[in-house]
């Protein structure tokens, strides 16, 4: 989908709401168009046994598509149209300042398992984003971890991710 | 007097000391998931529904719906104290609640908010209490077409009723749909729309999308903002409590307009945000202080306060009775049904009395257990406000993560968390409604069969949806509601509307 369509769109100062409308509306077009296709292949019309598999999806995919015109037009030509500015350069540096370490961080669970790269991930937020001193933040996400792990590991009986390279295999859990 | 019978039942079943425990221990996580911005009540209990997979269902829907009452309770403080609504119902709050704090009377303001939040549950549990059965046992007669004909109500009454383009709240609900249908179909076996990835045979979980939307969705969005809490603090002590209380009953034409208002608001799928504010609107024509409203007055705290409680409340009447969930919180309460192994809808009255009426009684205990609760731990809920956002959020988003890994036990899902997060940022910012999307993922795969259920009995013929007078009724109401956008402009057109002063400040929900 267009999730990446904000930060395309918002680096460039001054990006009008009403054009990030539109553009996320081609977006809800085109994945209304995949899911018509889509279905349309698995046959949306009337079999042996009633309606096939794709019958629901497809005029689903037709409304969406539909819908995602009547945005697009209404965000071009609408009588109302919003052209405040979608964000502005510090609020997109904000927002990329938790998106960007939060993809890195869910990377980090893949490889070391969500404890160990939680723990890093609270630890370096607070340096960086909080101006936090080494000692308190390293005290505040080893507080946190460890009461995860126990509520988790220990007392609910919920094992956790711990990654392609467990790094707390010691522990026994 | 059947049902007050089976209540008592439920109250016995409720009253261990295990289910009290976890009663409160509901309470307090809900408070502090309201007071929390970036958790609110339908992530909260998403995140920890995977915790209650092995207690068995009573007490953990105890547990939840306490989460639910909790947060429904929170959202009141940030309000009040810091002007920021900590849930999108509780913004008509800030119009009076946040003046009255700014002169002192923050107390005032709390007890009248907490109060009148219990009168609204109040008065919409007793309507559950007797209408729920009255409703499943209509609903046992329901046979497919009807089905289909509710669901279409439901989904149309989001278009009829819903604030904004009627294009992005269609959008928001097929995206919705489309995202249900992926996976295995239930009725041919046949994979569909996977693409060829085998990790989507699953499909997505709603959970996984409850969780991204409003969680990281949230806090992306407070970021924004560049978050610093200034607020007043608060001490409420018993006197101002009791002070307050005094004052209150005669208000009662207020609560009493305003439950009524909460209560058809929640049964129909407008949800809790248009109840508040609907109800503010109306207290602000009819009260004879109505011009002083904004200025810090009692009753336009009690309005909203009450419709929206009352409001989150009967939510659950369509939940419980038809198994079709009236909010985002109520759509994730019934997906823990189904993981618990009930099976919602109109036979649950029969089939699971200890659990429809357990739940319904620690409605009202968990309300009163809750005035109880926030009435005498605001000032240490509103100090955790103070912790400043650079702590808060890595943690909201490592328990996000870790909700979403639990669900499943899949480590793709936290991936498409962050995707449904940063979807949920900018359809938040674009004013796509989320609640549409999110009911669309939980029923899609039941409307559809129900669609489909219809079709094969009357062979493709679309006149069965007007079959007999109960099917042709329902769905004709829900033709009118999708239509409504268009025909309100045509009765514009004979007599001009009245303006809605509140319309900018109503959030899309």
């Amino acid at each position: 989908m267009d999730a990446n369509s904000d930060s395309q769109e918002g680096t460039r100062t001054g990006v009008a709401t009403n054009i990030v409308d539109a553009v996320t509306a081609v977006g809800v077009m085109i994945l209304g168009g995949v899911v018509f296709f889509g279905s349309r292949k698995l046959g949306s019309g009337w079999t042996s046994d009633g309606p096939g598999a794709g019958y629901f999806p497809f005029y689903i995919g037709l409304i969406l598509s539909i819908s995602g015109l009547g945005i697009f037009l209404q965000s071009l030509f609408g009588k109302n149209k919003n052209t405040e500015i979608f964000v502005d350069r510090e609020q997109i540096g904000r927002v990329l300042s938790v998106l960007l370490p939060a993809v890195v961080y869910v990377i980090g669970i893949q490889l070391i398992g969500i404890y160990v790269a939680s723990f890093i991930y609270i630890t370096l937020f607070m340096i960086i984003l909080g101006k936090y001193s080494w000692v308190k933040s390293l005290t505040a996400a080893a507080a946190v971890m460890v009461l995860f792990f126990m509520m988790f590991e220990v007392w609910f009986k919920v094992p956790l991710f711990k990654g392609n390279f467990d790094l707390l295999s010691g522990l026994g859990y | 007097m059947e049902e007050l019978n089976a209540l008592f039942q439920g109250f016995a079943v409720i009253l261990t000391p295990m289910n009290m425990l976890l009663m409160l221990v509901g309470i307090v996580l809900g408070v502090l998931i309201g007071v929390l911005p970036g958790l609110g009540g339908a992530n909260g209990v998403a995140i920890l529904l995977p915790l209650t997979f092995t207690m068995p269902p009573t007490s953990a829907i105890i547990m939840l719906s306490c989460i639910y009452w909790g947060a429904l309770f929170g959202g009141a403080i940030t309000s009040i104290l810091f002007n920021i609504p900590g849930e999108p119902w509780s913004v008509a709050t800030t119009f009076d609640g946040y003046p009255m704090a700014q002169q002192g009377r923050a107390g005032e303001a709390l007890t009248a908010a907490f109060t009148s939040s219990f009168v609204g549950a109040f008065v919409a549990v007793v309507m559950i209490t007797f209408m729920a059965p009255l409703v499943a046992k209509f609903a046992l007669k329901f046979g497919p077409p009807e089905f289909f004909a509710v669901y279409l109500l439901t989904f149309c009454s989001f278009v009829g009723m819903g604030k904004g383009s009627p294009f992005k709240i269609l959008a928001s609900m097929t995206i919705g749909f489309a995202l249900a249908a992926v996976g295995m179909d239930t009725v041919t076996g046949q994979l569909r729309l996977t693409f060829g990835f085998h990790e989507l045979m699953r499909g997505f979980d709603f959970l996984i999308a409850v969780i991204g939307l409003f969680g990281i969705g949230e806090i992306l969005l407070s970021m924004e903002e560049g978050l610093a809490f200034s607020g007043k603090s608060a001490k409420i002590d018993p006197k101002i409590v009791l002070e307050t209380w005094k004052k209150l009953p005669s208000y009662w034409m207020t609560s009493l307009r305003s439950s009524l208002i909460g209560i058809w608001m929640g049964i129909t799928p407008g949800g809790a945000t248009p109840a508040s504010f609907m109800s503010y609107g109306l207290a602000k024509k009819l009260s004879k202080n109505g011009s002083k409203f904004g200025t810090g007055q009692l009753e336009g705290v009690i309005a909203p306060e009450t419709a929206a409680h009352a409001a989150g409340t009967s939510a659950l009447l369509p939940m419980l009775a038809l198994g079709i969930p009236g909010s985002p919180t109520a759509a994730v309460l019934l997906g823990g049904l189904l993981i618990w192994g009930l099976q919602p809808g109109p036979l649950l009255f029969v089939e699971q009395k200890d659990f429809v009426w357990g739940l319904i009684a620690s409605m009202y205990l968990g309300n009163l257990v809750g005035l109880i609760v926030v009435l005498t731990t605001v000032p240490l809920f509103a100090s955790i406000l103070r912790i400043p956002f650079s702590i808060i959020a890595p943690v909201i988003i490592v328990i996000c993560a870790i909700g979403a890994y639990t669900v499943h036990n899949a480590m793709l899902d936290i991936w498409f968390m962050l995707l449904f997060g940063a979807i949920g940022y900018l359809f938040k910012k674009l004013d796509y409604p989320l609640a549409p999307l999110v009911l669309a993922l939980v029923l899609g795969d039941k409307a559809e069969d129900s669609f489909r259920q219809a079709m094969l009995v009357s062979q493709g013929e679309m006149s069965i949806m007007f079959s007999n007078g109960l099917v042709g009724t329902i769905t004709t109401l829900a033709l009118v509601l999708l239509l409504w956008p268009l025909i309100s402009k045509l009765l514009a057109f004979i007599r001009p509307p009245k303006v809605d002063e509140f319309a900018a400040d109503r959030p899309v929900d």
